[in-house]
């Protein structure tokens, strides 16, 4: 299976910021944090579509979450999820001296889900 | 006594207006809310943004239990003793979060960390703390959000998305408002974004310029040369995806500009760089001073997360990650912040306060704190208040608790709560807390 590498942007969003307030263990929540924002073209060139399942993962962990196509907002190459436990799973522990760890840019592949 | 246990009341609801009420669920912290009360649920929010709305339509009181020790609910007195025995046996303890707290809760988290030696951090480590080393290096030109609103005719967003973030920070502090010095409100004013993602603010701003991912140092690096009227070599488009006539013709009008302002947020600190890209962009607003008035400032999440620094600052002369083990502060972030005590396993305690590290911190930092014993307080239920060794149900600060928040900009802000909770707030437990602990210490 073709894998990329791609540089992922977690960040907040308004539907992440009210569905957690009506709790992490709502359905919009879990759905908010596990689907990720793609470039079309990048959607297209890997042979993906709205909906289809695909694993992301770098030497941190491996995660599976639903990708869905966005409005041109990233650039391709570049990815996008809703902060929260699955792009934090992608973190490393290391803070690189800053009490920081690098949560945002992080390096990742990508590929279709079997 | 869980609140299903409570004897039902028959009166007929009560209708309350609460004006001037305070929305504690970002760094806006606005204090214009009309919240409208009925049998303990606040069915209206008037002037609430769409995350403002959500923060008090769903904070009612749910039926959990007071406390729990280990998953069993107990009462508030054994969980009191048993988080009091947990942190005052322990050698290397953590004190976490804070920042959905107020202010007086705070200052008592920080006098057990005292009394315990341990060490004393709060969100702002995983949020702005690079933006707090970045103060310490090189200093921060900055102003308050009413002077954003009667002064700034230039603004430049860069790493954040306050259309989403922060939804009326647009509307009432920065980009929209009519101010003394700027009578025609947003027409008074020019809007630049700067970020990698075309968000929902760009829609906002008159420019927006996209930058390569990794790339802010850079594109702050060139706009200080060229502030300065230095020679830019034009492959820093290369690097940053911006030409050097676009950030030329930029810094001319930046220079033109009667009051400029930066407002950054977490595309700047939690890259790559981290602190060393906010130096950056201090350093820039710094600069620009030789030209006209600019200032920086950055954009805060969480409702008293500039109260978390504010106090630990008043307290202990550091902003966050602060070990208080030789009974002196030191601060080093790196080594006693939050992520590092607990992806290294130092930590065997912690206290965590309104926040869920076992959803958002790394993977090692969550095994070692699901590992040592944890007090956890907070309102909702969360993965860390389930892994808690004792976790308290909390009262919901500012919807049912009085007392401070600071506002992003520094300027404290006083709570008015709709109604009240049959829950305690994270400062009466903690003061239960701390005067277990020093009966404990003086052996009485």
């Amino acid at each position: 299976m073709m894998s990329d590498i791609f540089v992922l942007i977690p960040g907040r969003t308004s539907r992440q910021g009210t569905a957690l307030n009506e709790g992490k263990y709502t359905d919009t929540y879990k759905e908010e944090i596990t689907t990720l924002l793609m470039n079309a073209e990048d959607m297209q060139r890997l042979d993906l579509e709205t909906g289809d399942r695909v694993r992301m993962w770098n030497e941190q962990a491996e995660v599976v979450v639903t990708c869905k196509a966005d409005k041109g907002e990233s650039p391709p190459g570049v990815l996008f999820i809703s902060y929260g436990d699955i792009s934090s799973q992608l973190m490393g522990g290391d803070t690189h001296g800053s009490g920081m760890p690098t949560s945002k840019g992080l390096d990742v592949q990508l590929a279709k889900a079997e | 006594m869980s609140i299903a246990e409570q004897p039902p009341t028959t009166e007929t609801p009560e209708l309350k207006i609460v004006k001037d009420a305070t929305c504690t669920f970002c760094g806006c912290v606005c204090d214009d809310m009309e919240l409208t009360v009925e049998d303990n649920h606040i069915t209206k929010a008037k002037n609430a943004c769409v995350l403002g709305k959500a923060w008090f339509f769903n904070h009612h009181i749910e039926d959990r239990p007071e406390a729990t020790i280990d998953g069993q609910p107990v009462t508030y007195e054994a969980a009191f003793d048993k988080a009091a025995e947990i942190l005052f046996n322990s050698k290397n303890p953590l004190t976490y979060g804070m920042s959905d707290s107020t202010s007086e809760a705070q200052r008592v988290a920080v006098a057990i960390t005292d009394w315990i030696g341990g060490n004393l951090d709060t969100t702002t480590s995983v949020c702005h703390g690079p933006s707090g080393m970045a103060f310490q290096g090189v200093g921060e030109v900055t102003c308050s959000l009413g002077e954003i609103k009667n002064r700034a005719d230039f603004l430049i967003f860069w790493g954040g998305n306050p259309a989403e973030s922060h939804p009326r920070h647009f509307t009432r502090y920065s980009l929209m408002p009519k101010g003394e010095f700027i009578p025609k409100g947003r027409k008074g004013r020019t809007a630049v974004l700067i970020d990698v993602r075309k968000t929902k603010s760009a829609k906002a701003a008159n420019e927006f310029l996209q930058i390569k991912p990794r790339s802010d140092f850079e594109l702050a690096w060139a706009m200080r040369a060229l502030a300065k009227g230095l020679k830019i070599d034009p492959k820093i488009e290369e690097k940053t995806g911006i030409s050097l006539e676009t950030l030329t013709d930029l810094m001319d009008r930046m220079k033109k500009a009667k009051f400029g302002v930066i407002l950054f947020g977490m595309g700047l600190t939690m890259t790559r760089g981290k602190h060393i890209n906010t130096e950056a962009v201090l350093s820039l607003a710094r600069d620009m001073n030789r030209h006209t008035r600019w200032n920086a400032r950055a954009l805060r999440g969480h409702g008293n997360v500039s109260g978390a620094d504010n106090v630990v600052t008043w307290s202990t002369g550091y902003p966050f990650g602060v070990n208080l083990g030789r009974g002196y502060p030191r601060f080093n972030p790196g080594e006693f912040t939050s992520s590092d005590v607990l992806a290294r396993e130092e930590a065997d305690a912690a206290l965590i306060i309104a926040s869920d590290p076992m959803s958002n911190f790394s993977q090692p930092a969550r095994e070692h704190l699901a590992k040592i014993p944890s007090v956890v307080l907070d309102p909702k239920l969360s993965d860390t208040a389930r892994t808690a060794t004792v976790a308290f149900t909390t009262a919901t600060y500012g919807i049912n608790t009085p007392g401070t928040v600071y506002r992003m900009d520094d300027v404290p802000i006083p709570l008015r709560p709709a109604f009240e909770s049959p829950y305690k707030s994270d400062y009466e437990i903690l003061k239960e807390i701390e005067r277990r602990i020093r009966a404990k210490q003086l052996g009485v």
